[in-house]
């Protein structure tokens, strides 16, 4: 914060001042209903970062200077919060499955059953964790690709922080056990508003930096920013429609009514999956695997021919997910068919990434970084087949409701988000921070292959579970009876869930070994900036142990 | 009259005029002859080593 002018720390109190009255209003009004909880918490917030940005208000005015260089501080508080989201995020996941293996660990409390802890973990990863990723990583994407500095220094920070305080209200609110009951959209009425309101701000501050672009051409890796950016607002606008009990409530009712409102919380919930959890990290894939690889995108073209795929294609598919039920039987075709041409361009973005390394491949051996993205890219084709293959009708009478739906969702998120997000800031961190390279190549590597085994673990144990869950639920005897009762699925479940726990745990290490990798990089003296016969203190002198280690 | 039918009328039948014009700017864009230089320069120009915006 720094580099904050007094016009824009000026406007940052103004904004937090407004922000915190705010927060006394919702408690006033909420009293002892969730509203009110959540009130004190939006006070507290806002108190903190105003007492941060008094800290430095009297500091002298930036040098003009700043402006001849990116834009850099906010990615570096991104990258720190990517990853205590992710390492939050993560543990909640470890725990709901362990949950689900020995129930005992709810521990008789209402705040720690499955059903809060589970929104917790997917609203902290895909959030908590993907959000802050996507939002730090297309603030470095969009300003090296369009030679250009973000357009100003307040709206980072708004959207940075703001973005961060929906998610806390969103995930502490499940844990007090309020919910909108619609999957990725649980946060109730008033978070969505204030979400609506920081991603407005993200949107322009986007536009308004492509369109100060010093490069003709906007390159690609903006065009899935900003179907992400652009897209997730439709959607969060349009499936969050409510009206609350009152002001004073956290309580709010929907405006869809019946199969209206399973069909806009599907069409919001797949592409939620296909903006959020797709476009974005096809972002970072088209930018970091190339600046990684060191070699230029096997197909420009084809990139540009996928993309209008995936984001065309993409938004009729939500359907799939509503199968026999009350839907209309040509809508469940038109989402089924639409998820199995879903697949060409899906598999035309994957080839591109692995063609892309066609040349390289003794750096893919060589560089866990780029074996992350490599993995990713691999993964992200494996589970858009897996996709477009459950979204077929008999297949899906099959697959529905068991645990290879949650295979299939990991085999995403692990395989493919997570994977390409920690290449992603495995390459960005040294380059913002200006360190030659990370801290330890060898712990890089630990992590991939924890990465990748607890990966294989989970998905291989839900792929097995799922299947035969689904086959014991169909199994009729000789007189048309059930074979199994639901009881005697859930003990053939028993090992299975035992063996995703433990690779979710193998995934969880990797995470905060990355987190400690980091964290050391960015300790790490830089050979410029603190020369070893600067006039410091001994027990600030750089140790020569602490020097980075030498190229993998 | 904006009825239930007329939705599924513009959905079958529109929406699929839709698509298949949607594909055809897509594809003309993506290999119109005055793009190719567009692009090639595309793929090349996030290795420029410089590290800061121009002025």
């Amino acid at each position: 914060m720094m580099q904050l002018t007094t016009g824009e720390r000026q406007l940052g109190a103004i904004v937090l001042i407004a922000l915190a009255i705010l927060g006394i209003a919702m408690a006033a009004a909420g009293r002892t209903d969730v509203l009110g909880i959540h009130g004190a918490m939006v006070l507290l917030y806002s108190l903190a970062l105003l007492f941060l940005l008094f800290s430095s208000a009297f500091g002298p005015e930036p040098s003009p200077a700043r402006l001849t260089r990116y834009y850099d501080d906010p990615i570096k508080v991104g990258v720190g919060l990517t990853l205590f989201w992710a390492i939050f995020g993560m543990f909640i996941g470890v725990w709901a499955a362990a949950q689900l293996a020995w129930p005992i660990l709810n521990f008789d409390t209402s705040w720690a059953s499955f059903g809060r802890i589970r929104p917790a973990h997917t609203s902290g990863v895909i959030f908590g964790f993907g959000g802050n990723a996507l939002i730090t990583t297309s603030f470095h994407v969009v300003q090296r690709t369009s030679r250009a500095r973000l357009a100003d220094q307040f709206s980072p920070w708004f959207v940075l922080f703001g973005f961060n305080l929906f998610c806390l209200i969103a995930v502490s609110g499940y844990f007090l056990g309020v919910t909108q009951s619609k999957e990725y959209a649980e946060a109730e009425w008033y978070a969505d508003i204030w979400l609506v309101i920081v991603w407005v701000t993200y949107f322009v501050l986007y536009v308004r930096t492509l369109a100060l672009r010093k490069e003709p051409h906007i390159y690609v890796a903006n065009w899935y920013y900003m179907a992400f950016i652009i897209v997730v607002a439709i959607l969060h606008i349009v499936n969050n429609l409510a009206v609350p009990l009152s002001f004073a409530h956290a309580k709010s009712y929907t405006i869809w009514a019946g199969v209206q409102d399973s069909m806009v919380q599907w069409w919001y919930g797949h592409n939620a999956v296909a903006f959020f959890l797709t476009a974005g990290f096809l972002a970072m894939l088209y930018y970091y695997l190339p600046k990684r690889a060191e070699r230029p995108i096997f197909s420009y073209r084809l990139s540009i021919l996928s993309f209008w795929g995936i984001t065309f294609f993409y938004m009729w598919a939500g359907s799939h997910h509503l199968h026999y039920t009350a839907l209309p039987h040509w809508v469940q075709n038109l989402g089924m068919t639409f998820s199995v041409m879903l697949l060409v361009p899906s598999w035309a973005s994957a080839g591109n990434a692995l063609l892309t390394l066609n040349g390289a491949w003794h750096k893919v051996r060589d560089d866990a970084t780029l074996r992350f993205i490599m993995m990713a890219a691999f993964f992200y084709g494996l589970s858009t087949f897996e996709g477009s293959f459950l979204a077929i009708r008999p297949v899906n009478s099959l697959s529905h409701y068991t645990d290879w739906t949650v295979g299939h969702v990991h085999a995403g998120a692990l395989g493919w988000v997570a994977m390409i997000t920690f290449g992603s800031l495995y390459t960005l961190v040294p380059a913002i921070w200006k360190r030659e390279r990370m801290y330890s190549a060898a712990l890089v590597e630990v992590h991939f292959w924890l990465a990748l085994v607890g990966t294989l673990i989970y998905v291989f144990a839900m792929w097995n579970s799922g299947i035969i869950q689904g086959l014991m639920w169909r199994t009729y005897s000789p007189d048309n009876t059930l074979v199994y009762s639901f009881l005697d699925t859930l003990l053939a479940m028993y090992p299975y869930y035992i063996a995703r726990a433990f690779g979710g745990l193998l995934f969880l290490i990797g995470a905060i070994v990355a987190a400690y990798n980091i964290w050391m990089t960015v300790r790490a003296p830089s050979a410029a900036q603190l020369p070893l016969d600067e006039d410091l203190p001994a027990s600030d002198r750089p140790l020569d142990g602490a020097a980075p280690t030498p190229a993998e | 009259m904006f009825t239930h039918e007329t939705l599924v009328e513009g959905s079958k039948m529109w929406g699929l005029f839709y698509l298949v014009g949607f594909s055809i700017c897509v594809l003309i864009y993506t290999f119109l002859p005055a793009n190719r230089e567009r692009f090639e320069r595309a793929e090349r120009e996030i290795f420029d080593k410089d590290d800061g915006p121009w002025t």
